[in-house]
């Protein structure tokens, strides 16, 4: 039996879906740890109770162009596929860049409307975005809070607190001074031990900076959170999967919807991954993330395909298990 | 006759050109102004060469939107408003290619639009 550690009671875990990313969130019922979630529930009002979650990221609706000729077929396959899903999850987030910008009048807000049309089919309960670049960094957010409400803001559920945050609509890769200072004051009434859940469009830390892979006050966003014991960040911009863990945070970044780009470690130019019909959907997705405590976080890439493109079984093979790690 | 005092003479000339050369860096405080334009979705020039320990300023203007200019190495992330110079001093003393970014968003072809610093 692997020692419980206490702090990790609330990390989420996960699996590749294919085409987003599903979260189960599931503490403990009984012993210590339904202790803690009888405690917590007395701190933050409401007990943790267990639920999923789905991660889509970077649909980039508009996108026209050869690494991606498909447009959203992708992101509608998504939709389908988490529609699917024996249970309905309960959120959806989207980390931004939801629309691909144009500079043809009323093209862009046109897009943000396709988007929402597509969206709408979700079988979800709540659907909450956060704007990417492409979305909110020339107009500094005014057609994104048109469309979908501010583009920082919090709200918990069932007990666990999700925290949007926009590091795009300064333009520059950064949250700023006033975002940070509403940051502080809202994790303020949190216990140490909250579950805490932050959604964003670009990596809070330097991941690759010459690939504009970072946000510069990112670290000032991870020092507000370093107190909180279980913090999740999902977020997306690399197009790519990455987990990557400090502190008490873990970081997931979830694959795209649209094309990938390659992993910068290998030397590979920041280019997209061609596109393959054969295979159009290899390395997009969503990644599905369940909870299995107390052990680590499983993830599990799995492959997304088109029927009429690859002629294979479709979707639903997403859905077979992979090996754990 | 004539051809030595030719040759005299050219000789000064280039003398005089060696001197001032010479001359320049003995103020080494005053750096190397390096002129440079931002446009979408490029930086002209692209690339810029220095020496190890060369002290160099860019003077950096936006010809159109707003750009940023951005480097972890050299540790600066300005604002390049339309029309506004913005200087920007650079020092090395490692050799190396060090990349400059635009890192405010500027449009469709943002992603791709930097320079070059090669330090040697
Ligand atoms: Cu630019």
């Amino acid at each position: 039996m692997v020692p419980v550690d206490r702090r990790k009671f609330f990390k989420i875990t996960g699996l590749t879906l294919g085409a987003g990313a599903l979260y189960r969130f599931a503490p403990p019922a009984l012993g210590e740890g339904g202790g803690l979630m009888n405690a917590l529930g007395r701190q933050n009002g409401e007990r943790p109770t267990p639920f999923s979650f789905v991660q889509f990221s970077d649909t980039h609706v508009g996108f026209d162009g050869p690494p991606d000729p498909l447009g959203t077929k992708a992101f509608e396959r998504a939709v389908e596929t988490v529609n699917a899903l024996p249970e309905p999850p309960d959120l959806v987030l989207f980390t931004g860049d939801l629309t691909h910008d144009s500079e043809k009048p009323g093209e862009h807000a046109a897009r943000m409307k396709r988007f929402r049309e597509i969206a709408a089919g979700l079988r979800a309960t709540r659907i909450q975005c956060v704007p990417g670049e492409h979305d909110a960094g020339l107009d500094g957010g005014v057609l994104f809070r048109e469309n979908f409400g501010e583009t920082y803001y919090s709200f918990d559920h069932r007990g666990v607190h999700f925290v949007a945050l926009d590091n795009v609509s300064r333009g520059k890769p950064a949250v700023g001074p006033e975002q940070l200072a509403w940051l502080q004051k809202d994790l303020e009434r949190f216990p140490k031990s909250a579950p805490i859940v932050v959604f964003t469009h670009r990596p809070l830390f330097d991941l690759k900076p010459d690939w504009e892979w970072f946000t510069s006050d990112g670290d000032r966003v991870m020092s507000a959170l370093a107190p909180y014991e279980n913090v999740t960040v999902l977020y997306g911009h690399i197009h790519r999967e990455h987990v990557h863990e400090e502190g008490h945070a873990t970081h997931y970044a979830s694959r795209s919807l649209i094309f990938a780009f390659p992993d910068p470690e290998t030397g590979a130019p920041k280019k997209p991954v061609a596109f393959d019909p054969a295979k159009p959907f290899e390395n997009l997705g969503l990644r599905r993330v369940r909870e299995r405590p107390p052990a680590r976080p499983g993830v599990e890439p799995m492959e997304l395909t088109l029927r009429e493109y690859a002629g294979t079984v479709g979707i639903q093979q997403l859905l077979r298990k992979g090996e754990e790690s | 006759m004539k051809t030595a005092l030719r040759f005299l003479a050219i000789a000064s000339v280039v003398l005089a050109t060696v001197a001032s050369v010479v001359s320049a860096p003995a103020r080494a405080d005053e750096p190397r102004v390096i002129p440079v334009v931002a446009k979408r979705f490029e930086f002209e020039p692209k690339e810029i060469h220095v020496k190890k320990g060369e002290n160099v300023v860019l003077e950096v203007t936006s010809q159109d939107v707003t750009h940023g200019l951005f480097s972890r190495k050299f540790g600066f992330d300005e604002d390049l408003a339309p029309g506004k110079t913005v200087r920007v001093p650079i020092r090395a003393d490692e050799a190396g290619p060090y990349l400059i970014l635009c890192d405010h968003y500027c449009g469709s072809g943002h992603g791709g639009m930097k320079m070059t610093i090669v330090v040697e």
